[in-house]
């Protein structure tokens, strides 16, 4: 299945683009609307790209009354990106949403490098969301975490459905005129091609000690790139950053996927989820001289 | 008008001043409207660029491009036989349907103007082209003037807005103190803004810009705005500046 990146695609002003996808992640939808950070938000890097977005957002209110039925009647399969400032914050928006069947499941976005984190770990936020809804739970955990395999286990002993791997990681531009920041809050998510061996490693961490479904993200720029990530242990891929110059990327990954898929004589993308551990655990090292 | 994106050739590479006009074939691509904007890929880069669109020769597109950074470099050094992916055309342009027209540019905003032109010329039947005032920073970027001829041109420490005389309809692209300063002395102007942009669709969120005390995405109800005190539509702040072009 071939996701979006959540904050990525806007599929109510680019809905030929979400059309591409097998399932559309809403941009995350916090408990009060967000304006966002003020300009700049966005700047260029060698092989990536640094955002300070800033969680904009109608709030969950506005986003129920107006937003959800509007993308509901897309026709899409549809997940929510929910976040907030306290497990309080997000299991009240999670119970919100229980009831809605244009929703099929809740993404937990534990991760912004952009606007304050809740208190909480991120298993205390998965519980909480655990008890407010029957919906699936992926919890979207951050690469900034050394031990995210921890993560992993903690978030999965709490009850999330699936892992959603990875969020941005911190980063910082600065103007070769000024020498200050590029951005107005100086720091910002760093996604695109810098990311993908990050995103790799996390997947192939978290796929070692966890039974969960895992959506891969981070630099995926071609199908080689998709195949990698199942590989390392993904069951799903989601597309970020490729987005923004190519709107036709989902149509032409899933085509260069598939090419990819029967290299190595695979029918489907589960058959080559996980293959890369394989691997790793038939290697055996040269007997000792 | 949809956009849509292609792989299109490029068939010339012409230095203008400082700048380059870079003429494609068009391919199914629509020109668009004067003002709207088109997201040029720049080899080797993560993101394209946003460029308004400078000049429509039968079938090409021709884009007056400043090479002030990796992106815009990329692209400069494109040569004809290559070929890049253009997007577009993209977001809102300029409204024509003004009585007295007047194009104001200052540097590298002087691109969409050419085509703003000949947009207004051919509606004006045999009227010929609006005026337009020019300014610049140097001669040397002056040289870009050739472009729209007939125009009045001006090189700093003289500003544009010296000359603009009162009463016109007053189309401008230019810096942004140019157009703040263009908003001042000419309430009702179409003003085109620029922002940095990753995607030129609205999926990025990157190109806000604040109106009203709203921040809004320029890519969706830009670049051209209409400065507060026309009868029609009220609006503050952008073709625009690619993420990695700013500096």
């Amino acid at each position: 299945m071939i996701l979006n990146a959540s904050g990525c695609l806007d599929a109510l002003t680019a809905p030929d683009v979400a059309a591409q996808l097998d399932c559309f992640v809403t941009k995350t939808v916090t408990p009060l609307p967000r304006g966002g950070n003020p300009p700049t938000r966005i700047a260029e890097t060698a092989v990536g790209m640094l955002n300070s977005i800033g969680l904009a957002n109608p709030g969950i209110d506005r986003f129920l009354a107006a937003n959800l039925p509007e993308l509901g009647a897309l026709g899409l399969r549809l997940w929510v990106s929910v976040g907030g400032f306290s497990a309080e914050e997000y299991a009240r928006s999670c119970a919100l949403l229980d009831g809605r069947d244009e929703v099929e499941a809740l993404e937990l976005n534990l991760s912004c490098p952009n606007v304050e984190e809740a208190a909480e770990s991120a298993a205390q936020i998965v519980a909480a969301c655990r008890a407010a809804t029957t919906k699936p739970l992926w919890a979207k955990l951050s690469p900034a975490n050394w031990d995210i395999a921890a993560s992993a286990r903690a978030v999965e002993a709490a009850g999330a459905d699936g892992l959603s791997l990875v969020n941005t990681i911190r980063g910082l531009a600065l103007d070769p005129h000024t020498n200050r920041p590029r951005l107005h809050t100086a720091t910002g998510g760093l996604s695109g091609p810098a990311l993908k061996p990050i995103a790799l490693a996390a997947v192939f961490q978290c796929r070692r000690v966890s039974a969960l479904p895992i959506v891969g993200m981070g630099g995926v720029w071609n199908g080689r790139d998709a195949f990698e990530l199942l590989a390392a242990g993904a069951t799903h891929v989601a597309l970020g950053t490729v987005l923004f110059g190519d709107p036709g990327a989902p149509a032409r990954i899933a085509h260069e996927l598939r090419v990819e898929l029967a290299r190595f004589g695979l029918a489907a993308s589960q058959d080559a989820s996980g293959i890369a551990h394989d691997h790793a655990l038939s290697f055996q090292p040269p007997p000792a001289s | 008008m949809t956009p849509r994106r292609e792989q299109l050739r490029v068939v010339g590479n012409e230095p203008v001043g400082p700048y380059t006009l870079l003429r494609t074939a068009r391919g199914g691509v629509a020109p668009g409207r004067p003002g709207q904007f088109f997201m040029l890929e720049a080899p080797g880069r993560v993101l394209p660029r946003p460029m308004s669109l400078c000049l429509a020769p039968a079938g090409e597109l021709a884009f007056l491009i400043d090479p002030v950074g990796p992106g815009t470099q990329a692209i400069c050094a494109l040569q004809p036989g290559d070929r890049l992916h253009v997007l577009g055309p993209l977001g809102n342009g300029f409204r024509l349907d003004v009585p007295r027209p007047l194009l104001v540019g200052g540097g590298i905003g002087i691109a969409p103007l050419p085509y703003t032109a000949q947009a207004l010329a051919a509606r004006a039947s045999g009227r010929g082209g609006p005026p337009a005032v020019l300014g610049f920073r140097t001669k040397e970027h002056a040289e870009a003037a050739v472009l729209l001829p007939g125009a009045e041109v001006c090189i700093e420490p003289t500003y544009v807005t010296a000359l603009i005389p009162p009463g016109l309809d007053v189309l401008a692209c230019g810096p942004e103190p140019m157009l703040e300063a263009v908003r001042a002395q000419c309430p009702g102007s179409q003003l085109a803004w620029e922002a940095p942009m990753a995607c030129g669709y609205g999926a990025c969120y990157g190109c806000a810009v604040e109106i009203d005390g709203e921040l809004r995405r320029l890519c969706i109800v830009g670049p051209v705005l209409t400065a507060p005190g026309s009868a029609d539509r009220a609006a503050a702040p952008a073709p625009p500046a690619a993420a990695g072009e700013a500096a």
